[in-house]
């Protein structure tokens, strides 16, 4: 660790893998209940357990983005940040505003509320208070490393990793806002939730790749920023007009079908960039870099990321299949495989590569590291593919043959089943990752002899 | 660096103008070739209404437009030619003309979408409408946003900015050429 204050990134990574940890295991509980649906009906209904794993699951990976932004932020700028005192200040209120939720979620003591009542919008679901706190809390981060990088030197990695902060914080203030017309409350809902994860989040994600590529391989900045700037280009070009796929069946014109079929088609293309980006980058490099996990982790997200967001998202994005797809379980397939790949694995990535750095040491528990990536993403695979065949049936039993709902949940109960299995499995790997982080013990992996035979 | 990295990056820095102009114009006939395709698509369920509906559009004002907007690129053409040789003033009149000419392009554009749209023809009238504004529309945006880029890089002139802004225009003027026959002649 160069710059003291990189520290700070700690607190956040800790605070990020326990919410992951409740995330998984809200998540599992769900995929009980599913199977068993009278399980907790009273105590805790389905739909609370749904929200508590999707909030988890947004609340930690910001974190995570945070950790990163002031893990790296130092080293890219060459320069301590502005303030560490701001940033573990931000990190409580983060943590109040998250117990607060939770508290408001599981026991509903404001219903109706205006200040302190939970706000029904799915996913935006935080009472207001909860929401204010964001905000402040995004200011205050924002302030500390947008000083930090102006004070810093300027590199293309911090300056879009800024722009996707900036654009990820504005974004939010979207959710104050709240039509009585549902058509319009969609649209601007989408402002958050479609800009955030396939555009200004993506933004992000290539940035913080791009600078595991720079460390991991060794390759030129110069090289990693020309791919960056393609990556981002692309994603953006893409994915703003792609928020027309949300605009299909919502009140909104017809000419979205083919706005949001044409441009969300494209967005298969960043992703495609990342994954072909970190692999040629990993071939061309010629740094032996010890910390395997971090790499696997690295490549392995831009893989998953690129089935799970990019071909699973455009397997039903063509509004001429999404007109009898729409909100299958197809849609839930590319859901946990787009969030898995894209920005579980892209954080589990940089806190595998930082964790060590921060701890002062030699990377650990690396084949435990490893083995827990297998585990979690054989598992979410697994997940995957069951959701995708059990939404294939549902969609022609439900929308082609015209039964009711609740009896096509019947006959794919099979499916479920064996989606509650891949889950326990995703869970063991999780638990196991945060173990092989928690705990560290002495465990380099010593390159291969065939490593040192010179090449001819 | 090894061979295959320079070799790589030496393709890309081998395109005329900036790496970032050309990913946005592979882009932009993306999206156009898309519309374009699922236009013929559509059309294919629906020869007859297709063939109908583009009678209420005016071929011989598309037509006129084409001639403006290949003018148009000529004067872009000259202004790039002329920026790598001694003659810069003339640099600035090239493409100050061809400027002007997506000016009475956009004009003309302007009149025939207050023609269609006073027979109360709006996007939902008919597939063949839809895509008939969305494409034309955007194209439209296209030469505005163009014509932006032209006054930039007269303003900031180099013969890389030049080539850069003229590649751009040359794009809007090659997606008019593909959209003109497809959606006004094709009957």
């Amino acid at each position: 660790m160069k710059y003291q204050s990189q520290k700070v990134a700690l607190a956040y990574f800790a605070v990020a893998l326990g919410l992951f940890a409740i995330q998984v295991l809200g998540g599992l509980l769900a995929g009980w209940v599913y199977v068993q649906p009278n399980f907790l009906s009273e105590v805790l209904p389905f739909n609370i357990i749904r929200m508590l794993h999707t909030n988890s699951l947004i609340v930690w990976l910001l974190l995570g983005f945070f950790g990163a932004a002031y893990f790296l932020i130092p080293e890219e700028t060459e320069r301590e940040l502005h303030s560490p005192r701001l940033a573990y200040l931000q990190l409580a209120i983060l943590v109040i505003g998250t117990l607060g939720a939770v508290v408001t979620y599981v026991f509903n003591p404001f219903e109706g509320n205006f200040l302190l009542g939970k706000e029904g919008r799915e996913f935006i679901e935080q009472p207001k208070w909860v929401k204010v706190g964001i905000v402040v809390a995004a200011l205050m981060f924002l302030y500390n490393v947008t000083m930090t990088v102006l004070k810093g030197k300027k590199t293309a990695i911090t300056n879009i990793l800024l722009l996707g902060l900036w654009g990820l914080a504005l974004l939010f203030l979207f959710s104050f806002y709240n039509p009585s017309n549902l058509a319009l409350d969609k649209q601007y809902w989408w402002y958050i939730v479609h800009l955030w994860v396939e555009g200004v989040w993506e933004l992000i994600m290539a940035s913080i790749l791009a600078y595991l590529m720079l460390k991991l391989t060794g390759v030129d900045r110069e090289v990693v920023e020309k791919w960056l700037y393609v990556i981002v280009a692309a994603a953006l070009f893409s994915g703003i007009l792609g928020t027309g796929h949300h605009y299909y069946w919502i009140g909104t014109p017809g000419y979205w079908q083919w706005i949001g079929s044409i441009f969300s088609s494209l967005e298969v293309i960043p992703f495609f960039a990342m994954m072909a980006f970190a692999f040629v980058m990993v071939w061309k490099g010629r740094r032996d870099h010890p910390n395997k996990a971090a790499l696997l982790w690295s490549l392995g997200c831009a893989t998953l990321a690129f089935f799970g967001a990019g071909v699973w998202g455009f397997l039903h994005t063509l509004h001429g299949v999404n007109y009898y797809t729409h909100g299958t379980q197809i849609t839930a397939a590319h859901g946990h495989l787009a969030f898995f790949g894209a920005y579980v694995s892209l954080n589990l990535a940089i806190i595998t590569y930082a964790m060590p750095i921060l701890r002062g040491r030699d990377p650990y528990n690396q084949v435990l590291n490893m083995a827990s990536f297998w585990l979690m993403a054989g598992g979410m695979t697994f997940m995957t593919f069951v959701l995708t065949f059990a939404g294939t049936i549902q969609t022609h039993l439900q929308r082609v043959n015209g039964d009711y709902f609740m009896d096509v949940q019947d006959q794919i109960a099979l499916f479920y089943w064996m989606r509650f299995g891949a889950g326990a499995v995703f869970v063991i790997g999780a638990l196991l990752f945060i173990y092989a982080i928690a705990v560290p013990k002495h465990e380099v992996i010593e390159p291969g002899e065939a490593d040192h035979v010179p090449a001819e | 660096m090894r061979a295959g990295e320079t070799n790589n990056s030496g393709v890309l820095d081998e395109l005329p103008g900036d790496l970032m102009m050309w990913v946005l114009i592979v882009s932009e006939l993306l999206v156009f070739g898309a519309g374009l395709a699922a236009f013929l698509g559509v059309r294919v369920v629906d020869p007859d209404g297709f063939a109908a509906a583009r009678n209420y559009l005016h071929p011989a004002l598309a037509g006129l437009n084409t001639i403006v907007l290949i003018t148009s690129g000529y004067f872009a053409a000259r202004a790039l030619d002329l920026s790598k040789g001694q003659r810069q003033s003339s640099v600035r009149w090239n493409l100050l003309w061809a400027g002007l000419l997506g000016a009475v392009f956009l004009a003309i554009k302007i009149y025939e979408y207050a023609d269609v749209a006073g027979q109360g023809i709006s996007t939902e009238t008919h597939p063949f409408f839809t895509f008939y504004y969305l494409l034309t529309g955007f194209h439209a945006l296209h030469v505005l946003a163009g014509m932006v880029i032209l006054a930039l890089v007269s303003w900031k002139r180099t013969s890389r900015n030049v080539e850069v802004g003229t590649a751009f225009w040359h794009m809007v003027d090659l997606v008019w050429v593909l959209l003109f026959p497809v959606i006004y002649l094709l009957a």
